[in-house]
């Protein structure tokens, strides 16, 4: 390491004033991005550093195909007599659980980001303030989506048969993938507000173990005792995993579509103004 | 370029204070930084510079006062402000993880450049600066006079009305230090207005044309670097003696002959004068040759003898009676409270 920095720093070579000079004459100031363009550009860096750092990449992948074979064969024969049979059930509540158990990473990057130098660069820059959390929630929706393909692709191979062919299966990713960019806004937000990453990992498992596994993703909530039923019933993860369910079967669950498209809308409303007022006042 | 306003200046602070706890890390600062110049913020560590630079770069609010940058409040009016200035902070503002190209042509679209003209521009910017072999590089593995470069290429992609450089030079080796010092001045050259924090009086005398010294959050002098070196004093004369015998006899033909401050120092052949800037139209060379010449005369032989500009220790010696090193505690106290700012 030593011994490169010191050849580059011998070999670097000089700057040239004149061309510095007609560079900083001719540049002129081109318009403002709009905040479709400049969150677009935000989202381009972060495909940018999954390409340099594909290691990343990890929690999309290993985590969801070590998901999908853990629980299929732990639950399946005591849950609905054989492995096979209980993937068909379980598949699309364990896709939701395990993006929406991603997702927490976004808090996590975004807090180890704003300890750089960068983001000060970001932040006095003249564009559309919000434009760089949603840069990062782009990002991650590219990764969400390729968790969802991934966990698919070992489901198929298990046995799961959607009945609702490919478009039931896009339209029920498709519906995950914008609730889990609504969803994050709770991240951006922790991201902002506590001050070292192992806090905001700590208090992201504290939200995302209960709200995932208290729902109906592995089964049935009838058989839960009555004070539990009405946290279930009502949790948006339970909305979310019966929607995605319902589509990939070939229904349209239209009520559990609205439920959690809704649920999307209240999270957005709520943690996007408090994660821009810590952004801003950061 | 519309860099001027009514009243010519870039920069104009009020009374500007920011609290941290119970630190008041900026105490009232005023400033006028005229636009067109470089203007130097001189100050140790955890003086407030770096808050005093955030807060008119928009990125701290103020606890109190008022700043205008280009007669836009920056609290108000940030978005103007922001679109006028660009800040190189004191680690390097860039994206370590992407490569030069990728970390300006990221730049270059959010300030509204097109793919094309980014990549063009970003290009452009790499070779002036002499990075285009390192351009697809990732920045984490550049030298460090490699990360101010691309850092300031990044502040000039589009040319700033207000360029904010918060310790440019800190921990570069000399040559690389050179070529910075160089950059910004072909900056200022093309119109640009430079605030520039410094811990180097040598910086500040190379580069700016007005400087305030700061310490504990407070301006505690300001003016030309020729109103503040005759504060000051132009330099030291240090000597050391073949014979400690004759010290005191060397001090008393020094003080005489240059109306100067003549302290002992620990070793007993050794002696420092310190020069007074005011006093004489000679620079410091031709009154420390004056000394030479006078003690020669005597018949004192001088084994070694240097000659030094004042130091950053000096000027604060001078202003406040302090040296910095007085306020140790008082510095790793803010520079924490900086951190958590950051």
């Amino acid at each position: 390491m030593s011994t490169v920095t010191q050849t580059e720093s011998r070999e670097l070579a000089p700057v040239s004033a004149e061309s510095l000079a007609a560079l900083l004459v001719a540049g002129e100031r081109p318009p403002r991005p709009s905040a479709w363009s400049a969150s677009m550009t935000f989202g381009w860096r972060a495909i940018l550093k999954i390409k340099h750092v594909p290691e990343q990449l990890f929690d999309v992948t290993a985590f969801p195909i070590m998901m999908v074979l853990m629980y299929t064969y732990l639950f399946g024969g005591a849950l609905a007599g054989s492995p096979k049979e209980y993937i068909q059930f379980l598949l699309p509540g364990i896709l939701v659980m395990s993006v929406v158990m991603i997702t927490m990473y976004t808090g996590v990057s975004v807090n180890t980001d704003i300890e750089k130098g960068v983001f000060d660069r970001f932040r006095s820059l003249p564009i559309w303030r919000p434009s760089t959390m949603v840069g990062y929630l782009l990002g991650d929706a590219l990764r969400y989506t390729i968790a969802s393909i991934v966990m698919l692709t070992v489901g198929i191979i298990l046995g799961y048969r959607p009945d609702g062919g490919v478009g039931g299966v896009l339209a029920g990713i498709a519906l995950l993938v914008v609730f889990s960019f609504a969803f994050s806004w709770i991240w951006t937000m922790f991201g902002l507000m506590l001050r070292s990453e192992k806090s905001v990992m700590g208090v992201s498992m504290m939200v995302i173990f209960p709200l995932t596994f208290l729902s109906n993703v592995f089964v049935d909530p009838s058989t839960m005792p009555g004070w539990l039923q009405a946290f279930v019933n009502n949790s948006p993860i339970t909305h979310l995993s019966s929607a995605v369910r319902g589509l990939m079967a070939g229904d349209w669950p239209a009520d559990e579509v609205a439920w959690s498209l809704g649920w999307a809308g209240l999270f957005v409303l709520v943690f996007g103004p408090i994660t821009m007022r810590l952004y801003n006042r950061k | 370029m519309s860099t001027q306003t009514t009243s010519g200046l870039a920069i104009e602070t009020a009374g500007l204070v920011k609290t941290f706890g119970e630190t008041r890390a900026v105490d009232g600062v005023d400033l006028a930084v005229p636009a067109g110049t470089v203007y130097g913020v001189l100050g140790p560590n955890g003086a407030g510079k770096t808050t005093t630079v955030k807060m008119l770069a928009t990125l701290l609010r103020p606890d109190g006062g008022e700043a205008h940058v280009f007669g836009h409040d920056v609290v108000r009016e940030a978005d103007e402000v922001r679109g006028r200035v660009s800040l190189t902070g004191q680690y390097a503002s860039v994206d370590e993880d992407l490569t030069g190209t990728e970390n300006l042509v990221l730049l270059g679209r959010l300030l509204g450049h097109g793919k094309q003209a980014a990549r063009q521009r970003s290009g452009q910017l790499l070779e002036a600066f002499g990075l285009t072999e390192a351009a697809g590089k990732q920045v984490k593995n550049y030298s460090g006079g490699m990360r101010r470069r691309i850092d300031i290429a990044a502040s000039i992609l589009n040319t700033p009305d207000l360029l904010f450089l918060d310790e440019p030079t800190t921990g570069l080796d000399p040559r690389s230090r050179n070529q910075v010092w160089d950059i910004i001045r072909a900056v200022v050259a093309q119109g640009t207005t430079v605030l520039l924090t410094t811990q180097y009086l040598d910086e500040a005398d190379q580069l700016a044309s007005r400087i305030a010294v700061i310490d504990q959050g407070k301006v505690i002098a300001e003016g030309t670097k020729g109103e503040l070196k005759a504060s000051v004093g132009a330099g030291s004369v240090h000597l050391r003696l073949r014979d400690a015998a004759q010290r005191d006899l060397a001090a008393d033909l020094l003080v005489r002959a240059l109306d100067a401050h003549v302290q002992p120092e620990p070793d007993p052949v050794a002696l420092t004068a310190r020069l007074s800037g005011a006093a004489s139209e000679d620079t410091a060379a031709e009154q420390a040759a004056r000394a030479l010449n006078e003690l020669a005369r005597a018949g004192i032989t001088v084994d070694n003898f240097s000659l030094g500009q004042p130091s950053l220790d000096e000027v604060f010696l001078a202003l406040t009676g302090h040296d910095t090193h007085k306020t140790e505690a008082d510095r790793n106290d803010k520079d924490d409270k900086d951190e958590v700012a950051a």
